[in-house]
Order: C-alpha cells, then structure tokens, then sequence
C-alpha cells in the first residue's frame, strides 16, 4: 500500500490510502458508518445524506469525502447519530413503507437502517403521499412509493453503448426514478436482477421473483447491517 | 419537424453537452418539447429518451407538453403579492378562462406561475414569450389577452413606453426600469470601457492582477463570500487542458435584482471583468451563465459583444497584448433557483439537471468540462475592473475592514423608492430604510429568503461580511403585513419548489415544516410544535449545498426573532396534542356510509 495516512474516528487511531473515501477507510478499520445511496463500483453522490459526519466543525458526507492526513473525524457522536436516524426517520414518513407487506423485507437496506438506529416511530407526521407502480415493463415492477432516490439504479443500469434504463424525472418532492419505455421492453434477465439487488429498498422487483427467497433467512434477518464490518 | 430539430443539434456541435441550449431552441420554435423532438434528441447524442426527459423535466420554462402561443408566466414573490399579484391573478383567469397551469382549449394562451423574475422594484409583473411586463393592472391583462385575441404581434401587445436608461437601446426595447437610485465606484459613469485592458493589462503580469485583487481583499459578492483574490489564485495554479472564466447571472435569490441593472447599464464592464480574469488564470473562454428570466436581452448583450470584438477587447491578441486571447459566450439557463449555486450551474452548463455537485473537488480544481473554472458573480467581476484600474490599496478605503468596498443592493417592498443603491459596506438598516422612504417598518428580509427575517430591535446592524451578509436582497416589510401567512410561508413554498430533490433532507423537510407552520396557522398548534420547528430545521444543516443548508431560514430567524407571531397563534393551555385529527381521518368513510363521526374520549 502506497502513501498510507492517519487519521482519526471519534478519537480512535486509523490508517488508509490517502484519496480513500471516509467510508470505506472507516470500514478498513472495522469502523461501520452507515450508508444508503452509497455502492461499491459506482461513483458516489451523497444523496441520502446518512453517512453524515462532522470535520472542523462542517458536515460532509463520508461517501465523497476523501481522506486526508490528520483529519479527525466525528462520527458516532450523539448528535450524528440521532441526525442520521432523523434522516432514515424522514424517508420513513416521506415514502410509503409498509414492511410487513414488502417483497424486500430482511434484504432492505432502509429497514435495516431502522432497526439499527431502534426507530420505534418516525418523529415527523406520515406524508402518505400519491404514488404510482410501473409495471409496464415485462420483466420488472417499479414501485414509486418504496422509492428513496438514491439514483444507484440510474448509475449502474446501463446498455452496452451506456445509455441509462432508469432516469430522474421532475425535481424537488415531485422527484421521481422513472424507466425508459422503450429500454424497459427490451431489458435482460441479468439486468433486471442486477437492477433488483442494486435496489437498496423494495423499488424495483423482478417480476415474480419477489419472494425467491423466503422471508426469515434474508441478509439482515440474523445479523443486522454493518455487524460485518463492525461488532 | 425532424430537420429543424437535426438543424437545432447541428448548430449546437451535436454535443450532448450543449444539450440545455438544444432544448431552449425547440421549445422557443415549437413551444414544446415533444415526443419525436426527444426521440430525435436521444438518437443523435447517444442518450435514453428518460435521460433526456430528465433535463426537460429539472427546468421550469421548459416542458413536454405545449405551452401556448402566449405563454404567460406570472411572478409569484412576495413582493408580487404585496403589489397586487392576487387580483392580476384573477383577472388573467377570467380573461382566458382558464386557470394557472393550464392552456386554453384554442392552445393560444397559456398561464403560468413562476418564481421571481428579479422585478420586485416593479411588481406586478410578468414574462409573456420572454417579453417582461411590468406594473400590470387588471385593466392591463384584459387589454393584453383581448390584442392576443385579436392575433397582435408581442411588440404590438406593448403600448407602455420603454424604461430608463439602456432599456431604451434599439436591441432592448423594454418596459423595464432599471431605478439606479444611488451610485458607487461599480455604478459610476467614470468608467471608460477598454480602459483596464488597453492601458493597464499591457503593463501588469497575471501574477500582478491576481496581487492586486487579493489586496483588495474583495469578497464574492454572490452571498458566499469567498475571497475573489484566492479563487483566482487557486485557478491559476490548477493543472487542466483549459482554463474557464463563468459569470454566475443566475440571479435568483427573491428580491435580487442587480445584476439585471448593472448588465443593462454596465454591461461592458461585466464582460471587461470577465476579460481580466482571463487574462489572470490563463483561461481564453468565458460564459455568462445567464437565467431564462432575462433571456429579454439576449439580443443586446450579443450586440454589446459584437461591439467589444470590433474594438479588439475580446477576440485575439486583445488590446494589443501578444498571446492574450478571450471571448464571451453566453448560455442561458431555463429557470431553477438552484442553478445560482455554482456547481450546480456547472451541471447545467453541460446540458444536466443542476443538482449540485459533491466538493471537493472545487470548480477551481475541476469545473466545466472538469477543467479548472472560476465562476463569479456578476457585481464580483464589474468591480474587478474598478480594482485593477484603481489598485487594491484604493478600494480598501471602501467599506469595512472584514468587507472592502461597495455592494450594490436590491431594495424592494414596502418603501417610496424601490430600486438599486449601490453603498459602502458597513451601512446600517436604518439609514438604508431612511434612504428608500420606508416608514413604520415592522420587518427587513437581509439576503432574501435564504437569509434573516430582522426586527426594528436589530435595525442599528450593518451590512458586511461579519455581521448582515447579503447577496443584495433586501424586502421591507410594514406594520400591515402578516408575516408568517404572507410572507414566511410564501418562502417556504419557494424552497419546497426550487430543490433540485437529490439530497434526501432538502427534498422533503422543508414540506415537513411547511406543513407544520400550515398546522399553526390554522390555529391548530401547540407549544411542541414550535420546539419540533427549531428542531427539526437542523435536519436540513448537512444538506449538500446552500439552498438546502438555509431551506429552513425563514422558518428559524422568523423563530428568533419574531417569536410572539406564532405563540399569539397556539392554542391556549395546550402543551401537546395527538397530531392526528381523527374526524377528519375517518371523514370521507362516515360519508359512504352515512354515519357521523362520534367518539368517547
């Protein structure tokens, strides 16, 4: 490993390559920081603002914040963590997610992020917003209401001349991820189930597949998320 | 339809990265972007259809579906509605029929609301086919909507006479005034354009300029603040295959406009400023990034160009100095407020939704087209000039200590001269309310929504850096105004419609909060409400850029310091309350079935 730096996490000693992202060189020292929008191989964007951390007295996101020498880095501080579950709290009651209900219950990201923080009750009122399923795709289902915008669907489903099946549409809280029409007809099994377990929360299904596995012996029904990276 | 749209991407390179422009050009010729447009689009530049719907669907003077042969879009600020907004409103729906977001049966008129169009010093107004109506009447609307009728020409739908100044220009022809009420050394009818260039530039290296604006000490005079001098520094030094020079004429902050009054009376010593900071990073391209809002002068500030090219001070070799090229594009956007923020306005440079980007890397480092960029304010590059022309040492008698120089300020509301004042820093609210003839004030919003709401107590603060920092916007408000229907909510609606929606706490807390100031407005709050609101506007503070950062400001300073407002509106003797209104809940079931709600508490 070449030019490898110090830094610090919550006052605890690290090391990493410098230019590595916050996250992950957290994660080299057995430091779990928790992400959603975030994904190995894609470049990140910091969207769901989860991975949150404070460096001279600034929020930045750990997802796209490289290290550097000396940083010292404050990350499981009460304040940052009760920020962090008010954000999982807030995509909570801004989408509609019914868990018991979800074909992706014990592989969502989101819920798990729910238990990890022991979210009882989301803090801020249900929106219960309008939302629409796409199923007009005949390998995949769509689904509006489950959808946090974490855009990795939009970076990482591509064809082979590297046009995007999944796209932002509107802004603001009218934002929605869409699929091309047309790409949606044509899209491979590979990369529908790709498009599937890319898909942090229970958005994008392959048809009839929802439940392949069953409920009980998903990723996060025995271990809760980071316990890999951090006991 | 098809070859106009091949010509469209064909004068544009064909580049995806021009796709902002391709699109303005379709929707100005065909007042849409339709289907076949966006299959064409997406065949020629190697996108997916969504990818380019994406871009159309981010920008609000841009849509899929038409827009009419009038397209009318209806300032929705605050100061609009204080100056009779409500009754234009109706009086463009019972002319037409129709109702704001609609177009008429006849697809001849269509009406639209839009966020501030930076004429708050002559509100009402309007922007019909990028032609701004200002000062409307009812009277005014019905005659407008009967010469549409009658099939007049836009030129034809105008029978005010032209605004002060430049706005009489032969290229301009607008209605628009540009009330310059107080000039300073930007303002000044001093300046010679190509004076810096020809006989100042010639004898100083790029080092030197850069020396001398860091002497200076100006600061950005977009509403950041970062000292102009170093981000020319930083520029300088950064490796790349081409260095930028973009100017920020986004402005959309409400209640700001400026920099509309300065590039159409100055608009010469923009571009010079441009030029110089050109010549100090190495760059030989400058753009103005300029909103859809003003696309009135397009025409002029081309020909502004045009001229400054015949003089040899843009071009080649300009102003005589060997090597030392630059030319001035300009690009418009097409209305989003958060395209003022500059990596956002990068994004959209390229032909992107603007969705601000993650820093580092600084637009410095990487910018446009990932290469090193400076992007400035409009006022931040006019300035310059004046800098160079004069030293740094010269305009640090100016102002402050902490904030060198002039600001020129946007002053708008409930005063007798609204208009633009340029000023020294380090002016107080009192004496700027004294200078406009603003009486029994109840209000001032410093730096408009995304600034502070301040009360009389706080009127002996000055404007700087360290204390009342602004990008120029400056609303008074009176003793008759309801501050919190009319005003803080009007600003919390424009945050909720003006995210770009990528970071997940912009995108929906400012709808939280909305909704709950709304639940207080109603008379239906309590005193945890107004503790859930301080609270839970610190979810907005790790938001990735400024808009989101300070979506909750009018919420939080109308707090602070008008906290008596919202208490005169709780409910008595009521701490706590359930949030949940069961009545209305079960409403809409009790009517199917015929039952009235009753329930034992």
């Amino acid at each position: 490993m070449a030019n490898l730096i110090k830094f610090k996490i919550d006052g605890v000693e690290c090391m990493a390559e410098a230019g590595t992202y916050i996250v992950e060189a957290a994660r080299q020292n057995g430091i779990f920081i928790p992400t959603l929008c975030n994904m190995a191989g894609l470049i990140p964007k910091g969207a769901c603002r989860v991975c949150t951390v404070r460096i001279n007295g600034r929020f930045m996101t750990s997802c796209t914040t490289p290290v550097t020498d000396g940083m010292e880095i404050e990350s499981n501080s009460p304040e940052i963590l009760d920020l962090r579950k008010s954000i999982v709290e807030l995509l909570f009651v801004s989408g509609n997610h019914f868990c018991p209900a979800c074909e992706k219950s014990g592989n969502c990201e989101l819920q798990a992020l729910g238990y990890l923080f022991q979210m009882m009750v989301p803090r801020f009122p249900y929106e219960f917003p309008k939302k629409e399923v796409d199923a007009s795709s005949p390998k995949i289902i769509k689904d509006q209401n489950r959808c946090i915008l974490c855009k990795r669907c939009i970076k990482s489903i591509k064809d082979e001349q590297g046009r995007s099946f999944f796209a932002f549409r509107n802004r603001g809280n009218h934002l929605e991820v869409v699929l091309d029409k047309e790409m949606g007809m044509k899209m491979t099994d590979e990369l529908a189930e790709k498009a599937m377990r890319n898909c942090p929360v229970g958005s994008i299904l392959v048809k009839e597949k929802g439940f392949a596995m069953p409920i009980g012996s998903r990723k996060f029904d025995k271990k809760p998320i980071g316990s890999e990276v951090q006991v | 339809m098809e070859n106009a749209i091949n010509q469209i991407i064909t004068n544009y390179g064909g580049r995806p990265d021009r796709l902002m422009d391709m699109l303005i050009a379709i929707q100005e010729q065909f007042g849409y972007i339709s289907r076949g447009a966006i299959l064409t689009l997406s065949n020629e530049l190697g996108l997916s259809q969504v990818d380019v719907e994406q871009t159309i669907s981010f920008y609000h003077f841009l849509s899929t579906k038409p827009r009419g042969k009038y397209a009318i879009y209806l300032n929705n600020s605050v100061v609009a509605y204080m100056f009779g907004r409500q009754a234009i409103k109706e009086a463009f729906e019972k002319e037409t029929g129709i109702t704001f977001g609609q177009v008429t049966p006849d697809g001849l008129i269509g009406l639209f609301d839009t966020a501030c169009i930076g004429m708050n010093d002559q509100e009402p107004a309007a922007i019909i086919n990028n032609k701004v109506f200002t000062r409307l009447t009812p009277y005014r609307v019905k005659e407008i909507v009967q010469y549409m009728r009658k099939g007049l020409s836009l030129d034809e739908l105008v029978n005010e006479s032209y605004g002060d100044g430049k706005n009489q220009h032969p290229f301009l022809k607008a209605m628009v005034s540009s009330n310059i009420r107080r000039k300073g050394m930007v303002l000044s009818d001093q300046y010679t354009m190509g004076k810096v260039i020809k006989e100042i530039l010639p004898k100083m290296s790029p080092e030197g300029v850069i020396a001398e604006i860091k002497h200076s000490h100006i600061r950005g005079r977009g509403g950041a603040g970062f000292p102009t001098g170093f981000k020319w520094e930083f520029c300088r030094r950064a490796k790349g295959q081409k260095h930028y020079v973009v100017c920020n004429a986004d402005e959309g902050e409400p209640g700001t406009f400026k920099d509309r009054v300065i590039l159409t009376e100055k608009p010469e010593l923009v571009f010079e400023g441009m030029a110089v900071a050109g010549y100090a990073i190495g760059g030989d391209e400058g753009i103005l990034y300029l909103r859809y809002e003003y696309r009135y002068m397009k025409d002029y500030l081309e020909w502004v160009l045009q001229n400054m090219r015949e003089q040899n001070l843009l071009g080649e070799n300009i102003g005589g100095i060997e090597g030392f090229n630059f030319d001035i594009r300009i690009q418009f956007g097409a209305g989003a407020y958060v395209c003022g923020e500059e990596s956002a306005l990068l994004e959209s440079l390229e032909g992107k939704r603007g969705e601000p980007r993650d820093k580092p890397p600084f637009p410095v480092e990487k910018g446009y087209l990932g290469q090193p960029t400076i992007i400035n304010n409009v006022e931040t590059f006019a300035t310059a000039v004046r800098i160079i022309e004069n030293g740094g040492e010269w305009f640090t008698q100016f102002g402050t200590e902490d904030s060198t120089g002039t600001k020129i300020l946007s002053i708008s509301g409930d005063c007798m001269f609204p208009g633009v004042y340029e000023v020294n820093w380090g002016f107080n609210v009192e004496d700027m309310l004294n200078m406009v003839g603003a009486y029994d004030v109840q209000a001032v919003q410093v730096g408009g929504p995304s600034g502070t709401l301040i009360a009389p107590n706080e009127f002996h603060r000055t404007l700087g850096y360290s204390d009342l920092s602004t990008g120029g916007s400056m609303i008074i408000f009176n003793k008759q105004r309801n501050l919190l229907k009319d005003v803080v909510l009007n600003f919390m609606e424009f945050f909720i419609d003006e995210s770009c929606g990528s970071c997940s706490t912009c995108r929906n807390m400012p709808q939280v909060l909305r909704n709950k100031l709304l639940k207080i407005l109603k008379g239906k709050g309590v005193r945890k409400d107004l503790d859930d609101l301080q609270a839970w506007a610190k979810v907005l503070q790790p938001s990735r850029c400024g808009l989101g950062q300070t979506a909750a400001n009018p919420i939080v300073s109308s707090l602070k310091n008008f906290r008596h407002l919202y208490e005169n509106l709780l409910q008595k003797d009521l701490d706590f309350d359930e949030g949940f209104d069961l009545v209305a809940a079960v409403q809409d079931s009790c009517n199917y079935v015929g039952r009235v709600p009753k329930f034992h508490h």
